[in-house]
């Protein structure tokens, strides 16, 4: 039985389904801005993207090519660690499943690396599947650079550090290699269902 | 071997400090704390008779050689929580958290010098953490404050930052953006080029670099310092919304 706090009442929000939100969650309509460091800016131009590691031969795509690839635009409920939730939210981009057929890998796990020397790990099969795409649109704008712009990762059944910004590839590696804030504390996996958000959860 | 769990525990208020018409420190005491470094933050758990939860994180004021564990929280007035925290809770109240959370914005004595911290605000809190430290671990660490608050009575710590800039290795910078009281002789204006340029270390001194504050705020600063020629890799960045509720 947790700790009641005496005089507090709370203030949900009555027009939320609850089933979408996960335990410790609360919903906001704004868009919180969460990063390490300063916001890079890259131009599409200098922007490309490559999958590398333990892979037959590293494949990589300018803007322009990635933006030449199929694209998916698909409605997703996003969770933050930080507590705040945000629900479906609208986004364009190419399936993690179309950029992994130029690969052919046995790895089981991939760090997502970014511009900002920022890096998360995941499961490979996290973010295959249709559960990961590469966005490039935010409710069918231009993803803005405080939002990870030009592109991030975006695998929204995991805490959002997992989406990670700026995303400039995926390195296949054999072993789980933590990233960033696995590194310095927080859960390795990040199931916002299960809050998995700090080691131990 | 897995790592332990963060656990829960129930803090006791042991003294509240009304610190500006809109902030209040909860001074806590906190069984079986296992220590923590200045710049991390906790989270805070509030739970309502029905079971229904809220939680929210905040950043620890106090630095690690305090005998107890302060949080500084700005109400928010459509918010959730910190008017709870802010208004409702009062001494010998408990608290429940755990923590200490946060492995980046952190700062040791040991980590040296220069130091550039840069608030915005109640961005104030975690760099204050570092002052404290800095003072309490007796470290010589050049250290820069610039710091940007609406109004005088706005300044979080006002007395104990004049007392803590009497050391000549710290220098506070303190410019208010909205209104200032007459005779002020600090800096106006939000924080600008000109206004680091004069405040803050030369990039080649490479300053570890903290800046904290509303998203806006830390957005423009961190641009700037980039801009100025500090490696974007210096700069430690924390950033909070109006939804911090």
């Amino acid at each position: 039985m947790a700790f009641i706090s005496r005089g507090f009442h709370g203030r949900p929000r009555r027009d939320v389904d609850p089933s979408r939100v996960p335990p410790g969650q609360y919903v906001v309509e704004d868009f919180p801005v969460l990063s390490a460091g300063p916001t890079p800016r890259v131009p599409t131009e200098e922007w490309t993207f490559t999958i590398q590691g333990a892979v037959d031969e590293a494949v990589t795509w300018t803007w322009d090519e990635l933006a030449a690839l199929p694209a998916e635009t698909f409605t997703v409920d996003i969770h933050c660690v930080t507590k705040w939730s945000k629900l479906g939210t609208s986004w364009t981009g190419v399936s993690v499943d179309t950029l992994l057929e130029s690969v052919a890998t046995e790895a089981d796990f991939v760090t997502a690396y970014s511009d900002g020397d920022y890096t998360t790990n995941l499961a490979l099969e996290d973010i295959t599947d249709g559960r990961a795409w590469v966005v490039q649109a935010f409710e069918g704008e231009p993803l803005e650079a405080e939002h990870g712009g030009p592109a991030r990762l975006l695998v929204p059944h995991l805490y959002f550090w997992k989406s990670a910004k700026w995303v400039r590839g995926l390195t296949l590696t054999p072993e789980d290699e933590p990233g960033f804030w696995e590194a310095a504390g927080y859960h390795n996996h990040g199931d916002p269902w299960h809050e998995q958000r700090y080691w131990g959860d | 071997m897995a790592p332990a769990r963060i656990a829960w525990r129930v803090a006791t208020v042991v003294e509240v400090v009304e610190e500006t018409p809109h902030a209040r420190t909860l001074v806590l005491d906190v069984p079986g704390w296992p220590g923590h470094v200045a710049g991390q933050h906790v989270d805070v758990r509030l739970t309502a008779p029905d079971g229904y939860q809220a939680q929210r994180s905040y950043s620890i004021a106090s630095g690690p050689e305090a005998p107890h564990v302060a949080l500084t929280v700005a109400r928010i007035d459509d918010g959730e929580v910190s008017p709870y925290l802010a208004g409702e809770v009062a001494v010998g109240d408990g608290l429940e958290l755990r923590g200490p959370i946060g492995g980046h914005f952190t700062w040791t004595a040991a980590d040296g010098g220069p130091l550039l911290l840069v608030a915005g605000g109640s961005g104030l809190v975690p760099l204050m953490a570092m002052l404290r430290h800095r003072a309490a671990a007796g470290s010589g660490a050049e250290a820069r404050l610039l710091l940007s608050a609406r109004t005088a009575p706005d300044v979080l710590y006002a007395a104990e930052l004049a007392e803590l800039a009497a050391d000549p290795a710290l220098t506070v910078t303190t410019t208010l953006t909205r209104s200032a009281p007459d005779g002020w002789g600090g800096r106006r204006g939000r924080v600008d080029a000109a206004m680091l340029d004069a405040a803050a270390p030369a990039p080649a001194a490479m300053p570890r670099t903290y800046v904290c504050g509303p998203t806006a705020f830390v957005e423009r600063v961190a641009d700037l310092l980039v801009a100025r020629g500090h490696a974007a890799g210096t700069i430690h960045a924390e950033r909070f919304g109006p939804t911090g509720g």
